[in-house]
């Protein structure tokens, strides 16, 4: 259980007003009728699931319900760092 | 270390100022193995058992990063049954139910499987129809389960609140009445015991850092302990598939979340049988200790942390108590959490993979107990033959790249 600070709200609020929404940074391909069967299951179904510090999407679903972008840690589900989506890319910060 | 327990070996221990033999002899990593199992949970040794009975290959090692029983297998709330929607996952599960019918004799260790029956209780008139449908294909899949309606199961579960006055009313259930319970880590003791005594040798407190691989072939894992080399090597790591994934350069599409459970303080029987419920979402038995066993739900996020949030035990213990009313004022013991690797299908990989003599088996998810010894035995065949077991072909990892999941998640008993 963990506090989460929300960019919109600017309140550091409970975990539990928040929901997971996945992994951070997985852009839809550009050329979708170009793509073999590989890369669409890369795209749909293979995540890193990264053990360590990963960027993840979050919508405060009992607040603003905005979604927003966290780095956690997956080992001690610390947060690193709260940004709104735009403010970091997976260029930036990956 | 001693061969056999039985009924002398019992009285002699007794009348010997109880001088008990080691039950898993500990051993340090050989160089060279035939096979190598990363992992010793359950479905670990259990592969390595029956490479030894069933294949032939006793020159094993499973190397365990902790303890034999001190991961899921510890942790999990030791429910089995079988009564799966879809052909491939009941074939499967009921392979397995098959196996633990005969379990204990066969490993010559008591692993309390106990069929006391399993009800998964419907709320609504489309989870009565969800119900009758899973209950058919089990009948014609050749596995035990009947419709029961809420009278019925009053009359079997007294303490269970049947009233109409309820948010999410009981309407009815499927039972198993073969499903049931074991004692989770005499499981994991009971295959370790009989596989070390085939020759298998159980590594403990021994964690692999890297995985071998030249030119697509696996070489060998490096250990704590030391290199190790191997043509052949099972992953069965569970929550930790994608860390050891990486290390051979490959990916699975597992996504890993702590998974709750809890137990109350020991009491005097009140609950004699299984009780699940999808819709309130939690599961709950008494075991042979006396203490209330409850499994929650697992937290939306990804996590390595083996503990969850407080909102998950609430949301578990919020339903608990809507079907037994009489557990208001039970005192809680002990509450955990344990690292699942969910796969988007919610069924398992039992696989190859693209690096030779290197094979996957993960994405157990919620549910990987019941499958133990199942689990392992196609697993064993799929390492001894270069090729999938029958039953393990439809869990080939390809699947996410073809199309053909196995769509359990929607179908069928997503609480395990």
């Amino acid at each position: 259980m963990f506090l989460i600070d929300c960019p919109y709200c600017k309140e550091s609020r409970d975990q539990n007003e928040f929901s997971p929404a996945g992994e951070a940074f997985i852009a839809r391909p550009q050329n979708p009728e170009d793509l073999s069967d590989a890369e669409w299951a890369d795209y749909v179904f293979y995540r890193s699931n990264h053990k360590g510090d990963q960027w993840e999407q979050w919508v405060h679903t009992n607040g603003c319900r905005k979604y927003f972008l966290v780095k956690r840690s997956t080992i001690s589900h610390e947060i690193i760092k709260v940004a709104a989506f735009g403010e970091v890319t997976s260029d930036s910060e990956l | 270390m001693q061969k056999k327990y039985s009924w002398y070996s019992l009285l002699k221990a007794g009348f010997s100022d109880q001088d008990w033999d080691q039950a898993i002899p500990l051993v340090e990593p050989k160089s060279k193995y035939d096979v190598i199992i990363i992992g010793g949970g359950g479905h670990g040794l259990a592969t390595a058992y029956y490479l030894a009975k069933e294949c032939g290959i006793t020159n094993v090692a499973v190397v365990e990063k902790g303890y034999i029983g001190g991961g899921n297998t510890g942790r999990n709330t030791t429910i089995i049954r079988s009564n799966y929607l879809r052909d491939e996952a009941s074939s499967l599960y009921e392979h397995s139910m098959k196996l633990w019918e005969g379990l204990s004799e066969d490993l010559n260790f008591n692993v309390m499987f106990s069929q006391r029956g399993v009800y998964n209780l419907g709320h609504t008139l489309q989870d009565m129809r969800d119900i009758e449908r899973r209950v058919n294909a089990n009948v014609l899949n050749g596995v035990d389960a009947v419709v029961v309606d809420a009278k019925e199961i009053k009359e079997q579960i007294p303490i269970i609140n049947t009233s109409k006055n309820v948010r999410y009313p009981i309407m009815g259930s499927s039972f198993q009445a073969r499903g049931g319970v074991a004692r989770h880590d005499g499981v994991a003791w009971g295959f370790a015991r009989a596989a070390s005594i085939l020759g298998v040798d159980i590594i403990q407190n021994c964690e692999v850092i890297d995985i071998e691989v030249e030119e697509g072939r696996v070489k060998g894992v490096k250990t704590t302990k030391g290199d190790i080399i191997a043509d052949r090597v099972g992953c069965v790591s569970a929550g930790h598939s994608s860390v050891i994934a990486k290390m051979a350069g490959l990916k699975v599409p597992v996504e890993s979340h702590p998974l709750q459970a809890f137990v109350s303080e020991a009491m005097k029987p009140i609950l004699h049988t299984v009780v699940m419920s999808n819709a309130v979402h939690g599961y709950v038995s008494q075991s042979d200790k006396g203490d209330l066993v409850i499994g929650a739900g697992i937290d939306g996020y990804n996590s390595y942390a083996q503990r969850g949030s407080a909102k998950i035990v609430e949301h578990c213990a919020a339903a608990i108590l809507e079907l037994f009313p009489i557990f208001s004022r039970v005192r809680m013991n002990r509450q955990w959490g344990g690292i699942v690797d969910v796969c988007p299908d919610a069924c398992p990989i039992i696989s190859p993979t693209k690096v030779e003599g290197l094979y996957f088996n993960c994405g157990w998810g919620t549910g990987g107990f019941k499958a133990t010894p199942g689990s392992g035995n196609v697993f064993a065949h799929t390492i001894a033959q270069d090729k999938q077991h029958e039953l393990a072909e439809p869990f080939h990892i390809d699947r996410f790249t073809s199309g053909a999941l196995i769509d359990e998640h929607g179908a069928a008993g997503v609480a395990h």
